[in-house]
């Protein structure tokens, strides 16, 4: 299996990753190349095997409906790169 | 003092033969020499550590000591510290202060461990040789120009180095019994649930276990009891009880059952690590144990199907670092997609995008079966195989890594070959088994490790059957000429 | 050409807890912008979820209202793509197994009949941040109070064909979660949201490419907005063009649908397992206790309350369209021993009372037992149902019981006899002349005259005097 340089586009966009007109080829490259390690995988017959999500057979533990969380604003927003008014800023969303 | 077990420093502490502050000092002084040459802390925390010290001091007087009351320790900088930087080795995080302790964390503080600092590592964990950090390689104590192992491979080359007594790791694909078997010390990684991840920053948030790099066995037993259990803030955490790690760590070894997985001892593997193994396995046959031949056939594809299933976690758990909360942020963002676009691409390093790109393949529309549904499949199939296996065995044993340290730049270029080099240990995590590297004889002046894999919760078992070699060997005394 | 809408309904409902569904963090609405915020709803580095039990008993209960197959084992996945208001990139969502499978519910036609549309599915999710556009120096701000809020997701069949439909289904989604408790339904603060997929076909012919509407905030939008965009469709057809598959918001100003240009991209949200979160397992145990309390739902008690008392279908209907007010009727039946008198009352001057005032059942200033206690003294006689009227206005803005208010104005209705046939004389002896064109009318004429000396008694006697009797001994008198 090997990428073409439209997959990576699609994916770095999907992924939210610049990838540079310049670095396509060789980013295409590298991919192909694990892709090919990947393609192992096929020498394995599994049908009627049930995928396996999880290492461990347990089943989703429940919380009680408590509220147990204070505000911590302050200490959590003085780590943001840009706030105001208790808000986050990003560039503006167009609806 | 820096030689000195756990077990000894605590007795020291408590007897009064030294304080807590005086022994942070001493390692804070080896820090300060050593470090240079190693580079594995990103952060170091000499105040933080002397409160510490002092604290715990004041408890050891009281007699209410706790069993790591005093202990110098790393944390892998992987693991959330409130008020401290916790960068996961990577730009993206070189601003973040954690603003919370994970719950490895705050364990090891209520035991009354000394935190020094924390660890150089890959890059979010991702890589096996330390190179992809962005706070630069680590040189393996035993020959600066050799990697560490990774991606615990700061807390390797510290605990190997005697820089603290110990340190944690996380271990997604061999993260810490590689780096441990390349520095020649003891790592452990717990069955998947036993250590909580909450606040460990995810990598791959299924096969993420958190565990131990020490000196020795008896050490990884103190510090595993201090940071297992069940942890509500962590759906995955498991409900098991907690035994006693150290109080079995004596038991006889006479009919433990060791299982040799022949695919573990195949081509790849070089020659004079073969050697080192087999002379380990001797001698626990002298110890009482019996060796079989086991099969875990599927184990070949283990780094095929790891390949798929860490990509894709980490793909969508790195989403998070998108430059609006926390983390690096570009300049002068044009628009909201140019936000994120090179608030990601400048913050991450070249490993890190690879594996989310990858991994964003491998779960796109049209792909995702061929890719993702069949990588779990083939989990289920690699679990079944050890399943049987343990069936008939008690430990399966075999290398760590199929080479000693290799050097550094070797294998940066070119990501498969270092894919290969966790050849041993993915398989491990794919199932969610325990398992722990110990060093033993050295090939050629460099370290070569020991791989156990037990069953699961079989911690205790593991600890004992490594002590037992550890009592009757000094292999893993031996410390890198120079520290 | 004839064509055909076809509907189908995804609704939002966000389920009353008090705590996030995988954070211990206040679901409070109206809060100072992130401070509701906890480290596992901004998505830090390394936090983790762990579900709430109250959202998945919540899921149960509306499995159950909806006669639905409740899924033993459900699974949480994540469905990834990036907005600021999403903070980890994804969103945890249930995708290929959700916890509410098939189900169905009724609805009630203007014309009376009945139709049942089909709910293909319902699963758990959270619910995003808010964006505020308002300016920032051209920036937008970001608020994730309500990051993590538990949403159960909805899906219709697309078994509607008109926007009419599409309403009677909405506002039976909206009584049922308020019935059982599990959400709010208040559509302005957006804890019942619905969006619309419409598309139209020449009628019996393929299905048509559909829309989706949203930022649809109250049922009358809903119908405007789904005739529009039909119209639009029509329009967009007839002129020979092709309906786009797209998201298109509601405009209520302007009572239009525009396309959202900035969503237009193809999504690939790269759905899979969420390996945080583990497989929900639900057993005979826990779905029993989820159960229990389970209230009657509308339609077991519409069905009752047309046969226990003796109502209509339509207001069985109305007064069971929430719980409040079907309990309020049921609390007022018991006190005043007539059921037909309570809904007439309730349907009547209680309700227009309510709307004068803007007030919805819960806030009704005169309680069930009250208004039950005023009623029960009409249905003995103790008091006309004019003279009820004026205690209902006193209890309605000065309070009280209707008895203390009957005992103190002295408002107790005449029923004595010899009491009454005193005023009727006087009446007879002050009126002569009309007592004579009484007498020589014919008796259609006679029916319509009465009323006149009724009307003179009642006044003499302030009202009180009991009107049956009134009339009987009228009409005695007049005729003898």
């Amino acid at each position: 299996m090997s990428l073409e340089r439209s997959d990576v586009e699609n994916i770095a966009h999907l992924a939210r990753l610049a990838v540079n007109e310049s670095e396509l080829d060789a980013v295409a490259g590298d991919l192909s190349t694990i892709l090919e390690l990947v393609a192992q995988m096929n020498s394995a017959d599994t049908s009627g095997v049930i995928p396996m999500a999880h290492p461990l057979h347990m089943a989703q533990r429940l919380r009680p409906d408590e509220v147990s969380e204070i505000d911590e604003r302050a200490h959590f927003q003085s780590i943001a790169p840009a706030t105001e008014d208790g808000l986050y800023l990003v560039p503006r969303v167009v609806e | 003092m820096h030689t000195k077990s756990i077990a000894e420093l605590g007795a020291g502490l408590r007897a009064g033969e030294f304080s807590s502050v005086e022994l942070t000092r001493a390692f804070l002084d080896r820090i300060e020499r050593y470090e240079a040459d190693l580079n594995s802390f990103i952060t170091l925390a000499p105040e933080h550590a002397l409160t510490g010290a002092a604290k715990a001091d004041a408890m050891i007087r009281r007699g209410e000591a706790a069993p790591l009351a005093g202990i110098p320790i790393a944390h892998k900088d992987i693991f959330c510290t409130n008020g401290l930087k916790t960068s996961c080795g990577s730009k993206m995080l070189d601003s973040f202060i954690a603003p919370y302790d994970a719950t490895v964390v705050s364990r090891l503080d209520e035991a009354g461990a000394v935190m020094l600092g924390k660890t150089n590592m890959d890059e979010f964990a991702m890589g096996s040789s330390n190179e992809t950090s962005y706070y630069g390689v680590v040189h393996n104590p035993w020959d600066r120009r050799l990697v560490p192992g990774g991606s615990s491979g700061g807390s390797a080359a510290a605990v190997a180095a005697r820089l603290c007594t110990a340190a944690t790791g996380t271990d997604t694909g061999g993260s810490i019994r590689q780096p441990a078997a390349l520095c020649g010390i003891t790592g452990l990684k717990p069955t998947y649930g036993r250590v909580s991840r909450y606040g460990m920053i995810a990598f791959a948030s299924s096969l993420d276990q958190g565990g131990v790099l020490c000196r020795s066995a008896a050490d990884a037993a103190v510090m595993l009891q201090a940071i297992a259990g069940f942890d509500p803030r962590d759906s995955t955490s498991a409900q098991e009880p907690v035994p006693d790690y150290s109080e079995p760590l004596h038991e006889s070894l006479a009919g433990l059952r060791i299982g040799l997985p022949k695919e573990y001892f195949n081509e790849g593997l070089d020659g004079e690590v073969a050697r080192s193994i087999e002379l380990a396995i001797d001698e626990y046959r002298r110890l009482g144990a019996e060796v079989v031949d086991v099969s875990l056939p599927n184990s070949g594809l283990s780094v095929a199907t790891y390949y798929v299933v860490a990509p894709a976690e980490c793909s969508s758990n790195l989403s998070r670092f998108d430059g609006v909360r926390f983390g690096y942020r570009c300049q002068a963002p044009a628009d909201l997609e140019d936000l994120y676009k090179r608030s990601r691409s400048e913050g991450f390093g070249a490993e890190v995008k690879r594996r989310i790109l990858i991994g964003t393949y491998a779960l796109s529309a049209g792909y995702y079966d061929a890719y993702y549904l069949k990588a779990q499949q083939i989990r289920h199939l690699i679990s079944d195989d050890f399943r049987r296996a343990f069936e008939r065995v008690d430990v399966i044993m075999g290398p760590t890594s199929p080479t000693t340290a290799f050097a550094i730049g070797e294998k940066a270029d070119d990501p498969v070959t270092m894919y290969l080099s966790d050849i041993y240990t993915i398989a491990a995590n794919l199932a969610g088994l325990p398992g722990i590297s110990i060093p033993v004889r050295q090939a050629a002046g460099k370290p070569v490790g020991l791989q156990i894999i037990g069953n699961y919760f079989q911690e205790a078992k593991l600890l004992n059957v490594a002590h037992r070699l550890q009592q009757e060997s000094d292999w893993h005394l031996a410390v890198p000429a120079g520290y | 050409m004839q064509w055909e809408t076809v509907i189908g309904l995804e609704i939002h409902a966000q389920l009353a807890t008090r705590s996030k569904i995988f954070s211990g963090a206040s679901t409070a609405f109206g809060a100072e912008p992130n401070t509701q915020a906890c480290a596992i709803d901004l998505g830090l580095p390394g936090v983790l979820p762990v579900l709430n039990r109250e959202a998945v008993v919540m899921a149960v209960r509306f499995s159950a209202a909806i006669g639905a197959d409740l899924e033993r084992r459900s699974v949480f996945a994540r469905k990834n793509y990036f907005y600021p208001d999403l903070p980890k990139g994804y969103q945890i969502s249930q995708f290929e197994l959700p916890i509410v499978g098939r189900g169905s519910v009724d609805i009630l036609l203007d014309d009376g009949e009945m139709r049942s549309v089909g709910v293909t599915r319902a699963h758990l999710e959270e619910d995003a941040g808010k964006s505020l556009h308002e300016d920032f120096h051209g920036l937008t701000g970001i608020d994730l109070n309500r990051a993590g809020t538990p949403l159960l997701e909805i899906v219709s069949e697309p078994d509607m064909r008109s926007a009419k439909e599409a309403v009677a289904y909405a506002r039976k989604i909206h009584q049922i979660v308020r019935y059982i408790g599990i959400c709010d339904g208040n559509m302005q603060e957006g804890s019942f949201r619905v969006d619309a997929n419409v598309s139209i076909r020449p009628l019996g012919g393929e299905l048509g490419t559909r829309a989706e509407l949203k930022n649809i905030n109250s049922f009358r939008f809903l119908e405007r907005a789904i005739n529009f965009e039909v119209e639009r469709q029509i329009d967009v057809l007839e002129s020979g063009g092709k309906v786009v598959q797209e998201t298109r918001l509601y405009d209520p100003d302007r009572d239009e649908t525009r396309s959202m240009r900035s969503k237009e991209e193809a999504n690939d949200y790269r759905y899979f397992p969420d390996p945080d979160l583990l497989p929900v397992e639900l057993d005979d145990a826990f779905i029993d206790a989820a159960l229990t309390g389970m209230p009657e739902l509308p339609d077991a008690r519409r069905a009752r309350f047309c046969e226990a008392y003796a109502l209509s279908q339509s207001d069985a209907a109305q007064l069971t369209a929430s719980r409040e007010l079907a309990d309020y009727y049921e609390a007022a039946v018991q006190e005043a021993g007539d059921a037909r008198l309570a809904a007439t009352w309730i349907m009547g001057e209680l309700a227009g009372a309510l709307n004068r005032g803007g007030l919805d059942i819960g806030q009704s200033p005169i309680s069930a037992v009250l208004l039950g206690g005023l009623l029960r003294r009409i249905a003995d006689n103790t008091i006309s149902g004019k003279i009820a009227k004026q205690v209902f206005e006193t209890m309605w803005s000065e309070g009280g019981a209707a008895d203390a208010i009957i005992q103190n104005r002295g408002l107790r209705q005449i029923t004595d006899a010899g009491a009454i046939a005193g005023i009727v004389d006087a009446v007879v002896q002050a009126n002569p002349s009309q007592v004579e064109a009484y007498r020589q009318a014919d008796e259609k004429k006679q029916a319509k005259m009465l009323g006149f000396f009724v009307g003179q008694v009642m006044q003499a006697s302030k009202g009180k005097a009991n009107p049956t009797q009134v009339n009987e001994l009228l009409r005695r008198k007049l005729n003898a």
